[in-house]
């Protein structure tokens, strides 16, 4: 059974970018660009700047990831 | 968290383990037909370990609800096993897990049912050869990444690419153990490989792109586009000698007992 292997971090949304894509401050303030998770992209969850966010990074590329869950 | 290593007995006994197995694998590979229902296996698996008196890893852990994982085509792994009969011409990974006196052996498989396609069976064909070539890699003084990029080289050659966000891992007295061994990578980076590391090495390949999708069951991973997707495992640990496949079933034998020869000879 091989391992789910995503760090999941918070962060804060700064600017959208084209494709669902978002440039994301994290809380340890690196910069990443992510983009919305399959399920948040059905749901239709909007996401606007400032908006505070978990991230889910793979420990092999920490510059890219996924956003699977908006705070509210 | 330091990479736990092993005594030559706690291998022993891993490799006790692995045998076992590979041996409930190797049942479950010859009910693979078309018309075999999934769950059947599952029935299978639950009754040759109350008679081998062993412990099904994967059944709870957390809260997966079945002995044995069976994802079929675009599932790539963590497949439920349902009432559904498989269908001449598809492709399906078994992936089993099993725990005695304390250790755990972990091993899967990808075969078609009935007659398949030359595409699907290139990609089975493909997937397992990749395993092998990052348990070749997986020597003593070797490093991680060298495992990882054997793996890696192996299946895009072929065109395939590698799951990212699923990786193998160190295996032992738990199933996951340090560190996670990704299918994919740099060669000469992260940890050495000593004797006494036991390791899950597991590519999952894909015919088209690597991303997934969890489905609504919160299990089951399928490629994200669809495409077909293949997954081979082993539980290897590191010798002196080199890697010893504690799980290798009675078709690998041969493989297996190449990996200490000489390079030259092992071509």
């Amino acid at each position: 059974m091989p391992k789910k292997d995503a760090i999941e971090v918070e962060g804060v949304v700064k600017s959208p970018l084209k494709n669902a894509m978002f440039k994301i401050d994290l809380a340890n303030g690196h910069e990443v660009l992510a983009h919305i998770s399959g399920k948040m992209r059905m749901n239709y969850i909007k996401i606007v700047p400032g908006d505070r966010v978990l991230v889910e990074l793979s420990p092999y590329d920490l510059s890219r990831g996924r956003i699977t869950y908006r705070f509210r | 968290m330091p990479i736990i290593i092993k005594s030559d007995e706690e291998i022993a006994l891993m490799a006790e383990s692995g045998r076992i197995l590979a041996e409930v694998l190797e049942l479950l590979a010859a009910e693979v037909r078309p018309g075999t229902i999934i769950q059947d296996l599952d029935t299978i698996v639950r009754e040759e370990y109350r008679r081998r008196n062993v412990i099904p890893t994967f059944l709870g852990y957390r809260g997966f609800p079945a002995h044995v994982c069976v994802s079929v085509n675009e599932q790539i792994v963590h497949g439920i096993p349902s009432d559904r009969k498989l269908r001449e011409g598809e492709i399906v990974s078994i992936d089993l897990g099993v725990t005695h006196q304390g250790f755990v052996a972990d091993s899967a498989l990808t075969m078609g049912v009935g007659r398949i396609g030359q595409e699907e069976q290139r990609l089975i064909d493909t997937t397992h050869r990749a395993l092998w070539a990052g348990i070749r890699a997986a020597r003593p003084g070797a490093r991680l990444g060298d495992v990882s990029h054997a793996i890696q080289t192996c299946a895009e050659a072929e065109g395939y690419s590698l799951v990212r966000e699923y990786v193998g891992h160190g295996i032992g007295r738990d199933m996951h153990e340090e560190p996670p061994v990704p299918n994919f990578g740099p060669p000469d980076r992260g940890p050495v490989l000593q004797k006494g590391m036991v390791l899950a090495l597991e590519p999952m390949v894909c015919m088209g792109d690597w991303r997934t999708k969890v489905h609504d069951d919160e299990w089951t991973v399928s490629t994200l586009d669809g495409s077909l997707s293949a997954h081979f495992e082993h539980t290897v640990a590191i010798t002196e000698e080199g890697p010893r496949v504690l799980t290798a079933r009675s078709d690998e034998q041969q493989l297996a007992a190449a990996l200490n020869e000489p390079a030259e000879v092992r071509g």
